[in-house]
């Protein structure tokens, strides 16, 4: 088998395996979303996942933490939460102030 | 409905427009960084279309840009993906009830921005959760597959999306949509220790691991039963004020 042919094997794996990992939350059982520890677990869970996340995004290059413009720019979006910016202000001001901070080759 | 329903519904949509657009034109490097890896333009198109998770789609191109396996893409680009199966318990309550091709549609729809916007609507305003997930989702499913075909067939004349600071922007999105679910004393200590125990472990193990090992954190710090009378709702609880996430009417 050719290795384009392969990769076409692979997408379609890829994809039947994303859609039944997505799938695996949306089964719990109504009776189980009763349990107080269980929907206290997701909300943390969830909460920790994002916010790992934004920070994965922010600190990680490859394998190796660095801080550049991202981080004085995620710093400006938590200092504009902090004052009740609107949701569009903070995303528009990280984004500008990590190009800004690039284009002036700051960072 | 109260005098804030309305102004909470509109706060759902303008969120997930705005993250849809942030995230959908992320799309233009991928589509030009699978065709730079050797996919042809319907391998691309495909991942998009049938994957739909950026981090993964992304991890499996830069394998097989590498020379690796296709079975090793497959294997990286699933195993990044794993959080998404912590999402629909989050989201059950949410969602349901649903079946047929809402189901199926759903179960696809289900990411880290989609999830994101979701929770970030007031834990009392179904609607606007609900809202949040679906115009999120959609949005970011429309974009993200129209820009991926523009980024393939430009190839390396796009630019790179750091130039903009569309990196940055991704990360302050997650934080200000996470922000009023810190209101909460035990859900802020935890995130913040999920925090550090994924940067600590991004240097020293494969892409994937931090985040898996920060959720385990959070399933220990919630395990035990609170002793005030916040059962249910910790790390979910409703802010006591108007917060960044209410859209911005002052």
């Amino acid at each position: 088998m050719t290795s384009y042919m392969w990769t076409w094997i692979a997408i379609v794996g890829a994809a039947v395996a994303m859609w039944l990992v997505k799938s695996v939350g949306h089964r719990v059982p109504e009776h189980a979303l009763e349990n107080p520890r269980l929907v206290r677990i997701a909300a943390l869970v969830t909460v920790s996942l994002l916010l790992g996340l934004a920070a994965v995004q922010t600190f990680a290059s490859g394998q190796s933490l660095q801080v550049d413009a991202r981080a004085p720019a995620l710093a400006v979006a938590g200092v504009l939460l902090w004052r009740r910016a609107p949701f569009i202000v903070v995303v528009v001001a990280a984004a500008a102030v990590a190009a800004g901070l690039r284009a002036l080759g700051w960072a | 409905m109260t005098r804030l329903g309305p102004r909470r519904f509109n706060a759902a949509r303008q969120q997930a427009l705005s993250v849809s657009l942030a995230t959908g034109a992320y799309a233009i490097s991928f589509g030009a960084l699978s065709v730079a890896a050797g996919l042809d333009l319907w391998q691309t198109v495909a991942l998009s279309l049938l994957v739909f998770s950026g981090g993964s789609q992304f991890a499996f191109v830069g394998v097989v840009g590498a020379g690796g396996h296709p079975a090793v893409a497959f294997a990286t680009s699933t195993f990044l993906g794993l959080r998404n199966g912590f999402y629909g318990v989050a989201l059950a309550p949410i969602v349901r009830p649903w079946r047929g091709p809402r189901a199926w549609w759903g179960t696809q729809l289900t990411i880290d921005e989609s999830t994101a916007v979701a929770i970030a609507q007031p834990e009392n305003d179904l609607e606007a959760r609900r809202t949040g997930f679906w115009w999120t989702g959609v949005g970011i499913y429309i974009l993200w597959n129209a820009i991926t075909v523009v980024g393939a067939l430009l190839g390396e004349r796009v630019g790179d999306p750091t130039t903009w600071g569309l990196d940055a922007a991704a990360g302050a999105a997650f934080l200000g949509l996470v922000w009023p679910r810190l209101t909460d004393r035990r859900a802020l200590v935890t995130a913040l220790g999920a925090v550090a125990v994924a940067l600590a472990l991004t240097p020293v193990t494969p892409a994937g691991i931090p985040l898996m090992v920060a959720a385990f954190v959070a399933v220990i710090a919630g395990w035990p039963t609170p002793r005030s009378r916040a059962t249910a709702s910790a790390g979910d609880r409703q802010p006591a004020a108007p917060s960044a996430s209410d859209g911005g009417t002052p």
